[in-house]
């Protein structure tokens, strides 16, 4: 039996082959799948919000923020020996959960993430080599640290759907 | 700004009695709408950590039905009511008067009705907290999501992850006494509203001496 990690809202979790990193119910937010296939190391991230600006008072935790998170997520695997050169970057969520009001800024919160993901991928210069985002529904993801897959399954009008994310 | 992780046990005690009114209120709506007994729990003013709120309703893939509302005014919040999507086929039931168990599917008729369930019983739960705190609060057009547990929630609590880890949720169940229907009706204050409400029933950080 293999080893399966779930990492929840706000948080990363990085693992090496063999074993599956999970993450249920993405709506708006995002999960971040990192993989580098040489040494087999691979990382997820759930991030909340696009910016850390918008914290208000307090203790920030980075991995909430897709501004902040990428960076600290892709530092961890770099410790533990990958590489930023041959990590390959695949995003999932950023949806719109409740389709009646598109002018609220609450609602555009999944294209903002989706948003702020790709622009610190960019500016870190990883490949985003696939994505399942946007839509309304909501999704759960799994990185399998064998392969470097990432299935995502939906459960669209209560129909379960389950797809290798290629 | 008040952080959820400080009030006081009298706080909260405050809190949960505005959720004891207002739900009140609300269930005397759906009683009358659906004409049933509905019993009511007692509320709960929970604060608890954002990736929890999931477990409440059995877990983040948990396939249920949310419709949202926002509440416009002195004291934005919002209102989610959550139903397990069997329970839901029930009440569109009920409220249409077939036979239950006649509804199998979700369409835009069966969406419509529980929209309008669930602003009626908003209409009513409002009311009430217009009344006890003299505010004048709004509600929004309902939006309707079948989804995940764990998608519905965490895209409708997101901005409690402004000010924080945890979201302050006044929850209360609804349940049909012979058919076992559950219903979860939350209300959660913005972070800015919450002094507001507090202020506004003489128990807030601008009423101690």
């Amino acid at each position: 039996m293999q080893e399966i990690v779930q990492v929840t809202m706000a948080e990363f979790k990085i693992m090496k082959a063999p074993g599956q990193i999970v993450t249920l119910g993405l709506g708006s937010c995002i999960g971040v799948c990192a993989y580098d296939s040489i040494v087999k190391l691979g990382g997820m991230l759930h991030i909340m919000l696009p910016n850390d600006a918008m914290a208000i008072g307090g203790v920030v935790n980075p991995a909430k923020f897709a501004n902040t998170g990428v960076p600290l997520l892709i530092k961890e695997l770099e410790a533990q020996g990958a590489s930023r050169f041959r990590i390959e970057i695949k995003i999932v969520g950023g949806a719109h959960m409740f389709s009646a009001n598109g002018q609220e800024s609450v609602f555009n919160i999944g294209t903002r993430n989706l948003e702020a993901v790709e622009e610190a991928c960019n500016f870190l210069g990883l490949k985003i080599v696939a994505k399942s985002v946007g839509g309304n529904n909501g999704r759960s993801v799994s990185l399998d640290l064998e392969t470097g897959n990432v299935y995502v399954k939906t459960l669209e009008s209560g129909i379960m759907n389950y797809v290798l994310l290629a | 700004m008040i952080k959820v992780e400080e009030l006081s046990y009298f706080e909260r005690d405050v809190l949960k009695e505005i959720g004891n009114i207002g739900a009140g209120h609300a269930a005397t709506a759906l009683s009358q709408l659906l004409a049933e007994k509905i019993n009511m729990s007692v509320p709960a003013v929970t604060i608890m950590p954002l990736d929890r709120v999931s477990d409440l309703l059995g877990g983040p893939e948990e396939l249920v039905i949310g419709i949202y509302m926002r509440v416009f005014g002195a004291a934005p919040s919002k209102i989610i009511f959550v139903f397990k999507r069997e329970d839901a086929l029930i009440l569109v039931d009920k409220l249409t008067r077939n036979k239950i168990g006649e509804t199998k599917e979700i369409g835009e008729f069966e969406e419509s009705a529980l929209k309008e369930i669930s602003n009626i019983m908003t209409g009513a739960y409002l009311y009430a907290l217009i009344q006890l705190t003299g505010f004048t609060l709004l509600p929004s057009v309902p939006a309707f999501a079948c989804d995940m547990a764990g998608a519905i929630l965490n895209s409708a609590l997101l901005d409690c992850a402004v000010i924080g880890d945890h979201a302050l949720i006044i929850e209360t169940q609804f349940s049909i006494t012979e058919r076992q229907i559950n219903g979860h009706f939350f209300l959660v204050p913005e972070p800015g509203a919450l002094k507001t409400i507090l202020n506004a029933l003489g128990v807030g950080p601008s009423c101690k001496k």
